[in-house]
């Protein structure tokens, strides 16, 4: 319990300084904020410096910096200017899609990697291993625009079985009622089962585009951490205990080498976490990726600090539980963290 | 093994043929890579265009060609930046220790608690939207990976013997950081660093994929996948491919360089 406690206490510092970094860096986004509340280009300078004065930009900067943390610890992110709605709002309501997409492209990408790991593990020099590592090989070098975009030309233009690529459902489908906001479940949910397929065909494309950029670290990270266990002592005390081979491989082996595959599994997920903009803007999948990228473009600065708070925030948090969850599975770790 | 020495020969050979794109693009390019001719635009790959032809009718093998040297200057400036300046603080927090060490460490952790690509692409448009740009920000992303690695190995290192003999033979501590402690702990920053050229030129062209960086009509990957992704749709998927599969086979030899090079110093990771 200490322990969990430790690693509890180690989150804020990097929040606060991880709010720092996202306020400074909006705060050199070029433009004029006040310019485009004003909504008018050729607004008078006395009109701008009222707008300066309504947003708190002529105060110092570090005024500026404790108004802000202020606002985001009521949760107030500010007002995006493209959509005119509270930024909080927006990426509440955008949130539920990008995790639909990062969750099912990561499942797949586990269900893919731990089996080829797994028997790459087992059986070294063999053809399993050579394809494990051309498939981890290959995969890393796949920059996920291009994966998507090839995708799209084989499936959707050439053989014509994905639907096209806009978004998350056909143009003027209804969606179903919003429950969890994952599509896929709210239609099985709602007992629709075209609705279903439309989505799950939407998801298929991104989703396998994102799986292929998590593929890699994966499969070796999991490839590695078995070879590790399988040439440990305690597998070789079981196998001359005469326990069976699967036993041996599954109990014993595959429990033990799943210890560093988890910590993999939390920098992975933070990596997709990134590489969901261009997947979204490849697919035009209306996440909270895209959402930042629109801002960002449109020098909006608001949505673009809010989204990196938000994906800061998710790493943070999903460290923070793997670190507990290693701590609490392998007892080892808890105790080197106390000492 | 004959799999091994073919792998190997793919990790000299491509990044090797890319030097050489890089080095001699303008005068191996078939055709000018800017001049267009609105005849063949869009045409498919035929004899005369290996590649087809863009929307303007420029000639995609030669813009893929010429392209090279500009990717690979972006990810070898932006990885020998932060290849640099990570190892030697890195270095010096793990031999020093004390606040700057603490310091230092913190703002890694924040640095690498935002998502690579998240952070790469706000500080590129906060900074300035220009390619001198895309490699400071690729060098800073990248910045904590070399600190940590490097401070890990310096710090096994401060206290054994060949230190501890030079600082009883006087040696400065700025001589023992970089004559004694620093050589000793360049292979794994040098793999580190291989392996980081895939990724570097992978993220530079995912800037400018989506408008960061390098814009038209200036030669470059990720802006020619980017101009090729709008004609996707109508079956015209030469003018995003070429530039796209030349994107990955750079990656693909600076990982293989890297993996080589890790099994030269690390037996244990090898295949």
């Amino acid at each position: 319990m200490r322990f969990v406690l430790r690693r509890c206490l180690g989150a804020p510092p990097t929040l606060a300084g991880v709010l720092v970094v996202a306020f400074l860096i909006t705060h050199w986004l070029p433009g004029d904020p006040a310019v485009l509340f004003a909504s008018n280009p050729s607004a008078d300078a006395g009109a701008i410096a009222a707008i300066h004065e309504k947003l708190g930009l002529d105060l110092p900067l570090w005024r500026q910096f404790l108004i802000y943390v202020g606002a985001v610890a009521h949760g107030d992110l500010g007002q995006s200017v493209v959509t005119g709605q509270p930024v909080a709002r927006d990426l509440a309501r955008l949130l539920p899609a990008s995790l639909e997409l990062t969750l099912s492209a990561f499942a797949l990408a586990i269900g893919l990697a731990l089996p080829l790991g797994v028997a790459a593990a087992l059986r070294p020099g063999s053809l399993i291993n050579h394809l494990c590592r051309l498939v981890s090989t290959a995969a890393a070098a796949l920059p996920t625009f291009v994966t998507g975009l090839v995708l799209i030309a084989v499936f959707y233009v050439l053989l014509g079985v994905a639907p096209e690529p806009i978004g998350r459902l056909d143009a003027f489908a209804v969606a179903p009622p919003a429950i969890t906001g994952f599509l896929t479940i709210d239609a099985l949910l709602a007992r629709d089962p075209s609705a279903f397929v439309m989505a799950a065909a939407h998801l298929a494309l991104p989703a396998l585009t994102m799986a292929l950029f998590a593929l890699a670290p994966l499969a070796r990270t999991i490839r590695a951490a078995m070879i590790g266990a399988l040439n440990a002592d305690f597998i070789a005390a079981a196998r001359a205990n005469g326990l069976a081979w699967r036993t041996v491989v599954f109990t014993y082996a595959f429990r033990n080498a799943m210890l560093p595959v988890v910590t993999t599994l939390g920098m992975t997920f933070s990596y997709m976490l990134g590489a969901n903009v261009l997947v979204e803007k490849v697919f035009a999948w209306p996440g909270v990726g895209s959402y930042a990228l629109d801002a960002l473009i449109g020098l909006d600065y608001a949505p673009v600090q809010g989204f990196m708070l938000l994906m800061a925030a998710i790493f943070v948090a999903v460290n923070l539980l793997v670190d507990i969850v290693y701590g609490l599975v392998d007892p080892r770790a808890g105790f080197e963290a106390d000492a | 093994m004959r799999e091994r020495n073919a792998s190997n020969l793919a990790a000299l050979g491509l990044p090797a043929l890319l030097l050489l794109c890089a080095l001699l693009g303008p005068w191996i390019a078939p055709y000018d890579p800017n001049a267009s001719n609105a005849a063949i635009a869009l045409q498919p790959p035929s004899a005369a265009h290996w590649f087809g032809a863009d929307q303007l009718g420029r000639d995609i093998l030669s813009r893929v060609i010429v392209a090279t040297r500009l990717d690979l200057v972006i990810a070898f400036s932006a990885v020998a930046l932060s290849g640099v300046v990570g190892s030697v603080v890195g270095a010096a927090i793990g031999y020093f220790r004390g606040f700057a060490d603490g310091a230092v460490s913190r703002l890694a952790d924040v640095l690498m608690a935002f998502p690579l690509f998240a952070l790469a692409m706000a500080s590129v448009a906060a900074f300035g939207n220009s390619v001198a740009n895309v490699i400071v920000v690729t060098a800073i992303v990248n910045l904590p990976f070399y600190i940590r690695l490097a401070r890990a190995e310096t710090n096994i290192r401060r206290d054994v013997g060949y230190v501890e003999a030079a600082r009883v033979g006087g040696s400065s501590h700025g001589r023992i950081l970089f004559v004694f402690l620093l050589p000793n702990i360049l292979s794994p920053l040098v793999v580190q660093a291989s392996i980081n050229l895939g990724w570097a030129v992978l993220n530079a062209a995912g800037l400018s994929f989506i408008g960061l960086g390098v814009r038209a009509p200036t030669p470059e990957w990720g802006v020619m996948v980017s101009d090729g992704a709008q004609f996707i749709s109508s079956g015209q998927w030469w003018v995003a491919l070429f530039p796209g599969l030349a994107l990955m086979l750079a990656a693909l030899g600076f990982n293989l360089l890297g993996d080589a090079l890790r099994d030269i110093v690390d037996i244990r990771s090898r295949w």
